[in-house]
C-alpha cells in the first residue's frame, strides 16, 4: 500500500459512515399521528384497554362533567320565586351554577375559545350569522331570543359536549373547563344585548359611545 | 537541444491549478447553493394532498381560527392535524354532495383516517415545540408565511438550522404581542419600531435569549 492510499482509506471509511448517518434522519419512533407497520390497525397512536381511567381522570364531579345540577342544589325559582324562572327551565335538570368562581380570567378565556370554536356560525355577537351559515350551513338560533337568553349555563355546556341538532359536539376539541367558560361568556353576551343602558356607569356609557 | 516543453507550458500549468481550484470551489459554492434551493428544501413547492384542502378558503376567505383545526398548538410540542370528524363539522351541510369531498365522507363513514402529506417534516434528531413559541409571541407566519393565501399548503421557510438559529439569536427582531399570534395579517402599529418593541417582549416573557444557542435545546 502506497502513501496516498494509506490517507485516503479513513477518509474513505468517514464518508461511509457519513452517509449512514442519514439514517438519523427518520429514525424507527412514532411521531404524533403517524402510522405504524407493527400494530395491526395502522395507527401510532393507541387507545386505552376499554374500562381504564388515566390517573387524574376520573370524572368524580357530576356537575363539572355532565352540566347537571348538583344533587339538592337551589334553582332561581328556589331563591326568588317561581316567576323567575321560564317554564320551559322550570323542570331542567341542568345546572344553575358555575362548578368554579367566574373571573375575569375565566371570562376572557371564554371569549378566546368563543371566538374560535363558536363564532364561525353563531358570529361573534351570537346571533347566528356566522361566516359558514352564510355560505349554506343551517342557521342556528340567536343567542338572545328569550328561550335562550333565560336557559342555565348548564344547558349550554351540555350543548358543546353533547351536540344539538346538526350541531356536533365539540366535547373533543374544547376541554371541560373551557366549555364552563364558554357558557359564562355567552351569559355575559346575552346581558350585554339585553341590558338597559341607563345602568352602566357614566364611564361605562361613555365607553359604549366609542369615547375614552 | 532543444526544450521538451515549450515556453508556454509554465503558464498552462498555472492556469491548471487555477482551473481545477476553481471547479473545486465551484463544487462546494454549487453544494452550498443546492443545500439552500428550493428544489433541495422543498421550500415554495405545493403538496399533492388526497382532498385539495385549501387554507386560502377555510382561513383567508372564510375567517376560520387556526385553532378550530390545530388544536393543540397552544399545549403541546406538536400543532395537530384535524381529524375526519372536524371537517364533518362543517362539510355535513356545507357541499355535502361535492365528489371532491367525497374521501373526506368515505373516511368519516369507515373510520379510517385521511393520508395528509407531510409538508413540513424536521430530522427526527431534532427537538422542536409548538406551544413555547405560541406563549412567547412567535406568530404562526413569522414560520409558515402567509398561509392564508396559500390554496396547497407549501414551505416558506427552510427550517434548517441556520434559520432557527438566526431568530434564536435574536429574538426581538421577530417577537409579536401573544394576542396577535393567529392573526395573518398583523402589522407593527405606526410609529412603533420592532427592535424596541421585541426587547419589551423579551424582558415582558422571560425570554432567555442567553440560553437559546445551547445544542441541546433542539438536539435532547
Ligand atoms: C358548524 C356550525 C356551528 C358551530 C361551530 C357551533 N354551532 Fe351551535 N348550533 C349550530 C346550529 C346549526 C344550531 C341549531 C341546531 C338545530 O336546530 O339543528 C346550533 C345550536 C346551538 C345552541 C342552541 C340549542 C337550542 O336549544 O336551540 C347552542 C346553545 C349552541 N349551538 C352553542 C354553541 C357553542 C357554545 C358553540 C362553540 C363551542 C357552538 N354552538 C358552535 C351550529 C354551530
Ligand atoms: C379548516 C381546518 C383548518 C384550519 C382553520 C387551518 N388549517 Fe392548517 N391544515 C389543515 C389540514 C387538513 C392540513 C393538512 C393538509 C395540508 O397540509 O394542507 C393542514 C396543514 C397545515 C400545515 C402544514 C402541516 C404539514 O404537513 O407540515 C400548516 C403549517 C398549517 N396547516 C398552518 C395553519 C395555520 C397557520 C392556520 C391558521 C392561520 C391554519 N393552518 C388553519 C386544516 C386547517
Ligand atoms: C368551519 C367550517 C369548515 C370546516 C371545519 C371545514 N370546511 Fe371545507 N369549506 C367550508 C366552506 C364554507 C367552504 C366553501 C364553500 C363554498 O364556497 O360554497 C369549504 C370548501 C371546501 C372545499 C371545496 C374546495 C374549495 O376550496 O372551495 C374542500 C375540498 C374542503 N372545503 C375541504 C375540507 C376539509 C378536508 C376539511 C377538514 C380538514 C374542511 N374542509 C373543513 C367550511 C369548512
Ligand atoms: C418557530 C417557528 C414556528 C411557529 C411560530 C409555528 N410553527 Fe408550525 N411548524 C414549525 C416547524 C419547524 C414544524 C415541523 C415540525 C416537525 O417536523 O416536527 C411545524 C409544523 C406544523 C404543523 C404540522 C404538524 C406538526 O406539528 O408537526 C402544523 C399543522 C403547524 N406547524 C401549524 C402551526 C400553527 C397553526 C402555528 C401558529 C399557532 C404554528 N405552526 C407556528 C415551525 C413553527
Ligand atoms: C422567529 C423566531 C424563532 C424561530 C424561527 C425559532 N424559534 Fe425556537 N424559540 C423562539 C423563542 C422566542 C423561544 C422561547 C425561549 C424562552 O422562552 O426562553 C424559543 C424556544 C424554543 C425551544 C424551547 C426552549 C426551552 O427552553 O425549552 C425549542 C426546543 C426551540 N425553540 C426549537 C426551535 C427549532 C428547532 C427551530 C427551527 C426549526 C426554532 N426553534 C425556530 C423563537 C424562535
Ligand atoms: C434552534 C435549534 C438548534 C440549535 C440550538 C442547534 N441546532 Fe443543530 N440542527 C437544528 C436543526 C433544525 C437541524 C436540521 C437541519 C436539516 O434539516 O438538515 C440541525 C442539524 C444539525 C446537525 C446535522 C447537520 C446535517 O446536515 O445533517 C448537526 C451536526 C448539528 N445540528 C449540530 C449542532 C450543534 C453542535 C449545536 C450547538 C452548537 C446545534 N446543532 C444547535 C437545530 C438546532
Amino acid at each position: 500500500m502506497n502513501a496516498t492510499m494509506r490517507h485516503l482509506l479513513p477518509l474513505l471509511l468517514l464518508a461511509v459512515i457519513a452517509t449512514g448517518c442519514q439514517e438519523m434522519y427518520d429514525q424507527p419512533k412514532v411521531k404524533p399521528l403517524a402510522k405504524s407497520d407493527f400494530f395491526s390497525d395502522g395507527f401510532g397512536a393507541r387507545q386505552p384497554i376499554a374500562g381504564t381511567v388515566a390517573r387524574g381522570h376520573m370524572k368524580l364531579d357530576d356537575q363539572l362533567y355532565t352540566g347537571k345540577a348538583p344533587v339538592g342544589a337551589a334553582t332561581p325559582a328556589g331563591d326568588s320565586g317561581a316567576a323567575a324562572v321560564p317554564s320551559q327551565w322550570a323542570t331542567s335538570d341542568r345546572s344553575w351554577t358555575f362548578p368554579m368562581p367566574v373571573t375575569r380570567e375565566v371570562l376572557a378565556r371564554g371569549h378566546e375559545q368563543f371566538n374560535v370554536f363558536c363564532s364561525p356560525c353563531h358570529g361573534k355577537l351570537g346571533d347566528g350569522k356566522g361566516m359558514i351559515v352564510q355560505r349554506g350551513f343551517k342557521a342556528p338560533p340567536s343567542f338572545h331570543e328569550e328561550r335562550l337568553r333565560t336557559a342555565p349555563p348548564g344547558y349550554v355546556f351540555s350543548v358543546i359536549t353533547n351536540g344539538f341538532g346538526v350541531m356536533y359536539s365539540y366535547a373533543s376539541r374544547v376541554p371541560v373547563n373551557d366549555r364552563w367558560a364558554i357558557a359564562a361568556y355567552i351569559k355575559a353576551l346575552q346581558l350585554s344585548q339585553n341590558m338597559d343602558a341607563s345602568q352602566l356607569t357614566p364611564q361605562q356609557q361613555r365607553g359604549l359611545e366609542g369615547k375614552k | 537541444m532543444s526544450q521538451i516543453f515549450h515556453r508556454s507550458s509554465n503558464m498552462m500549468a498555472r492556469l491548471s491549478i487555477l482551473v481545477i481550484g476553481g471547479i473545486a470551489m465551484g463544487a462546494v459554492f454549487f453544494l452550498f447553493a443546492y443545500n439552500r434551493s428550493d428544489y433541495f428544501t422543498n421550500v415554495h413547492v405545493a403538496r399533492e394532498q388526497p382532498v385539495p384542502f385549501s387554507h386560502a378558503r377555510h382561513v383567508g376567505q372564510n375567517g376560520i381560527d387556526c385553532r378550530y383545526c390545530h388544536t393543540s398548538v397552544t399545549e403541546s410540542n406538536f400543532a395537530g392535524i384535524p381529524p375526519t370528524e372536524t371537517c364533518m363539522t362543517c362539510h355535513s351541510q356545507v357541499l355535502p354532495d361535492a365528489p371532491m369531498l367525497e374521501p373526506v365522507r368515505a373516511s368519516f363513514r369507515t373510520g379510517k383516517p385521511l393520508e395528509w402529506t407531510r409538508v413540513h417534516d424536521l430530522p427526527d434528531f431534532v427537538y422542536f415545540n409548538h406551544s413555547i413559541h405560541v406563549a412567547k409571541g412567535v406568530g404562526c407566519v413569522t414560520c409558515h408565511g402567509q398561509v392564508d393565501k396559500m390554496p396547497l399548503l407549501w414551505k416558506t421557510n427552510t427550517l434548517q438550522m441556520d434559520w432557527c438559529l438566526n431568530c434564536h439569536r435574536n429574538p426581538e427582531e421577530y417577537l409579536r404581542p401573544r394576542e396577535h399570534v393567529f392573526d395573518m395579517n398583523w402589522k407593527l402599529p405606526a410609529g412603533e419600531n420592532q427592535t424596541e418593541l421585541g426587547k419589551k417582549l423579551v424582558k415582558q416573557y422571560n425570554v432567555n435569549v442567553h440560553q437559546l444557542t445551547n445544542c441541546s435545546i433542539c438536539h435532547r
